[in-house]
Order: C-alpha cells, then structure tokens, then sequence
C-alpha cells in the first residue's frame, strides 16, 4: 500500500534509500502540521503520515473501541474492512484492506491519522474522515459542524486497533 | 393485460438476437447463463447481474415480479380521460406499444425550457399542456405507473441517450455530480459504483450503477415501485447528505449521466432490486 509523502519528504526518503541507511533523521527533518477545526481539539499531523499524540488525556478503551467499530452508526469500520477477531460479528466488507494483523504493519500514530483524516494520506480513498468538520459537502443539516467519532471514539478505537496483531 | 403480455414474449425473442450480435453469448453455455447474459453489453453489466439468484428469478418472472402491478395500472391510466380538453394519453398517441422505444432516449435536452426533460416531466408535460390536467406528484402512484408502462413497453431495447450537442454541459453537470464528494461521509457515487464494483460493503454487493434500464424498479427493501430519484435519495443520504428534490436539475442530470453509462444495456423495467 503506497503511503503518500509530500515533496522534501519524498526526497528525504528516497535520499535515504539510495544512501542505504535504515533511518530517517526524524528530529531533524519532521515537518510538523498543527490542525485546528472549529468546535475540535487540535491535533499535530508529522511528515503527513502519523498523529503520534492521542488527542485525548484520557487512555482508550479497547473494548468500548471494538463496538464502536462493529455498530452502524458510529465507526461501522466492518462495512469495508473484514477483522478476523470481530467473526462473531456478521457482515464484513471487501472495500479496504484487512485489518486482522494492522498493530504490526502500522504504528499508532499511522492508524490515528487514517482514522482522523485518511484523506492526507491518500487524497481520492473512499474512507470517511472521522475527525473531521471542514470542507466537506452538504451535509445532512443534523450532522453539521460535528465530526464522525468523537475524540475519545477515536482514541477508543486505536487502543482496539492495536491489539489487533494475528501474527507476533 | 392479455395483449402486452403477448408482446412481451416477442421483446424477450427481440433481446436474444441483440444480445447474441453484442456479446459473447453464444459461449456462455447453460441456459440461464444466457438468460442473463443480455444483461451483460460491451463488458457493461446491469444490477441484475449482481443480484441474487431469488430476486433474478422474482424480476425474471412476471406473474412473480411485483412491479407487474404498476404496469398494469398504467394501462387503465393510459385510456384514462382526464382534464379540461377531454382527453387521454390514447387520444393523441393511440396503443401505448407506439411508445417503444421512446424511453431509452430520455432525458433529453428540451428546446423549450433549455434544459433536460426526463420520461416523468415529458409524461406531466403532455398532462398540463396537451389533457389540460393536472400535473402527477413525483412518486405518487400514478406517476410511477405511467412511468413504468412506458418504460415496459421499451423492454429489451438498449438504452440509447444522447450527450452531444445541446444535452452535453447537462451531461458534464451530471458527470461532476457523480464525481463530487459529498455528506458527513464524504463520498461520491463514483467511490462506490466506479471503483468498487463486484465488493461487499458490510451485507450489499457494490453494482456498477448501470441501472439507466432499470427504473422504476421493485425493491425489496421498499416492498414498494420507486423511481431512480428516490434511489438517489436514498444513495444521498446513506452518506448522511442533504438530498436534492425528486426531479431536481441536479438528478435529472445525474439521471442522464447514469443513463449514458448504460448505454446498450437493454430496458428491463420494471426490475426487482434488494
Ligand atoms: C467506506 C469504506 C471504509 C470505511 C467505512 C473504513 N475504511 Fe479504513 N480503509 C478503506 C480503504 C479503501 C483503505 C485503503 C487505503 C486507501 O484507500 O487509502 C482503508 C485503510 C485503512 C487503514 C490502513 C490499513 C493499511 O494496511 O494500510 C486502517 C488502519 C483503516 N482503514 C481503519 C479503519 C477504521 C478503524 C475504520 C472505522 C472507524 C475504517 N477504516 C473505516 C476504506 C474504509
Ligand atoms: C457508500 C456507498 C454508496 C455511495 C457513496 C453511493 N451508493 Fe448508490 N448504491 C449503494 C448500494 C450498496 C446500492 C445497492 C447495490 C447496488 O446496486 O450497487 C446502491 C444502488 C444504487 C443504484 C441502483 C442500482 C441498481 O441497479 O439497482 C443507483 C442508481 C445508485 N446507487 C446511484 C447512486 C448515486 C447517484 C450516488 C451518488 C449520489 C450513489 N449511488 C452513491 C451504495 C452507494
């Protein structure tokens, strides 16, 4: 899966490839976005892969993140995704890739951009933006100005998401 | 209805020869998979051919298919007098098999108000101006019936829209309809119709929207006839989006956008959809 990377960014990671060297100088060359929606907590987007920051104090709940996944009204994240740990659990769609093993291909703070604004990443995916209230398009007059997932959904379901290992 | 139901025989002979000269039939080896294969033009395939095998049969059938109902309501609305000037649809147009063919080519750029006019405002056209009666609400069930009639008697045919010409910026409006994102989930139609064709998403299997033969259509979920503007509603607000009115400028063109996309698939309606 190709994860977009803007201009000195790109160029940093190719630099880096042709050199062979394993890491990227991250300090040094992290380009750091701050996000603020109106009615929103705010956010800090790095090199336009990761939100590395929870945007809430408080620590997610795993087991409140797995419904929220499940049910139709909120993340219904099965819709597109199959999550072989979710079985019990009708239903699963083929839109997007499967996320039975994610915590070990993505890091936090990759899945928290994903969930906030996949858009970033990938500008045509077909994936809502959770968090988000900006620029978006006639909207149903009840869902105006509020984003998906609440900030506390949103960290609910990382903390589900990064169990979420089939494999070690 | 016993004289359409004999021309509906002849239409399904009508289609064999079409879909033989169009596609791969002839390869396409037990019966009813060149049933279906009419269904599938130029690598086009009809939702038809992404429903399931019980609501194929219920479409498949016509004492089966509940759609039948409306069709024949539209024929007692045909020979139907109303109005000040007298008249029915028969007093001007004769037998309502004089309009095959005349639904695979809406909507269509009309002269008169410059702009598009779909099969429902061509049939309330000729109710206000030519029977002097009053126009048919959009989904009531006299709309739908004449619109289903009409669409019946095409049966078979392959759509065949125009986009040239007059109807080409409508045609472009309708395409960049397709294409915008809208709602809270911020999707376009082209998210789900364009690029994820033949996948689930969580119990529907995504068709092509290829359904410019389809409407209005029998669907399950409605236990009831609708129109393809009710479907866009529908499509609307599953991304939680304000819906645009039924017979709109923006569907109307979306309408002729889809109907071009569907271009040689032939006329099914009334089909039964989930
Ligand atoms: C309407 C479809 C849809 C929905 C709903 C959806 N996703 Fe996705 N998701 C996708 C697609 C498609 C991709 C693939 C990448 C792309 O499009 O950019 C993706 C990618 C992802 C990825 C990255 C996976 C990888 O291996 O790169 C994660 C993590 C993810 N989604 C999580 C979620 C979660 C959690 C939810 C619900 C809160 C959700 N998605 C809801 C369609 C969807
Ligand atoms: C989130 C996914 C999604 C989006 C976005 C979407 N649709 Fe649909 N649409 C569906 C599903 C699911 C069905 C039922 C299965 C099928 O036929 O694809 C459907 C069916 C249809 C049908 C009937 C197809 C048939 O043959 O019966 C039409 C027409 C249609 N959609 C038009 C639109 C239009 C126009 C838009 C944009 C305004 C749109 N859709 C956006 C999911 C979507």
């Amino acid at each position: 899966m190709a994860r977009k990377r803007t201009g000195p960014q790109r160029m940093a990671l190719l630099a880096t490839a042709a050199a062979g060297m394993a890491l990227l100088a991250q300090g040094a060359s992290a380009e750091v976005r701050k996000v603020q929606e109106k009615g929103l907590k705010p956010y800090e987007i790095v090199d336009d892969i990761s939100i590395p920051k929870p945007l809430t104090d408080k620590p997610g709940d795993a087991k409140r993140g797995a419904e929220l996944v499940v049910v139709r009204k909120k993340g219904n994240c099965l819709a597109c995704h199959k999550i072989q740990q979710l079985d019990e659990f009708p239903f699963h769609g083929e839109i997007g890739p499967e996320l039975t093993d994610v915590a070990n291909n993505m890091s936090e703070g990759e899945m928290r951009l994903r969930l906030v604004n996949p858009k970033v990443v990938n500008p045509d995916t077909i994936m809502p933006a959770y968090y988000r209230v900006a620029g978006l398009h006639r909207v149903l007059k009840k869902f105006q100005g509020k984003p998906i997932l609440s900030a506390q959904e949103i960290e609910d379901i990382i903390a589900f998401l990064k169990t979420l290992k089939a494999t070690q | 209805m016993g004289g359409l139901a004999g021309k509906g025989m002849l239409a399904v002979f009508g289609a064999g020869a079409l879909a033989l000269a169009a596609t791969g039939w002839m390869a396409a080896g037990t019966p009813e998979a060149q049933a279906k294969s009419k269904y599938e033009v130029d690598g086009k395939k009809s939702g038809y051919l992404y429903s399931t095998p019980e609501t194929q049969a219920m479409q498949d059938d016509d004492f089966m298919n509940q759609g039948m109902l409306w069709v024949e309501r539209g024929q007692k609305l045909w020979s139907q007098v109303e109005g000040a000037a007298g008249k029915s649809c028969q007093s001007c147009h004769g037998d309502v098999e004089k309009m095959r063919g005349a639904y695979t080519t809406y909507p269509k750029y009309d002269p008169k108000t410059k702009k598009l006019i779909n099969i429902e405002q061509r049939i309330n056209r000729c109710r206000t101006e030519q029977m002097k009666a009053k126009a048919w609400k959009w989904e009531s069930d006299e709309l739908l019936s004449m619109t289903t009639l009409i669409g019946y008697v095409s049966r078979d045919l392959p759509m065949n829209v125009k986009i040239d010409g007059p109807a080409k910026p409508f045609f472009e409006k309708g395409k960049a309809f397709y294409y915008q994102r809208r709602g809270q989930l911020d999707m376009a139609c082209k998210h789900c119709h364009i690029d994820n064709p033949g996948k689930f998403i969580r119990a529907d299997l995504l068709s092509e929207g290829r359904a410019g033969g389809a409407f209005p259509l029998y669907r399950l979920k409605w236990q009831k006839l609708g129109s393809m503007h009710r479907r866009f509603r529908g499509c609307n607000r599953q991304v939680r989006s304000e819906p645009y009115k039924a017979g709109s400028d923006e569907y109307v063109n979306v309408e002729l956008y889809i109907k071009w996309r569907s271009n040689g698939l032939p006329v099914e309606v009334p089909a039964v959809r989930r």
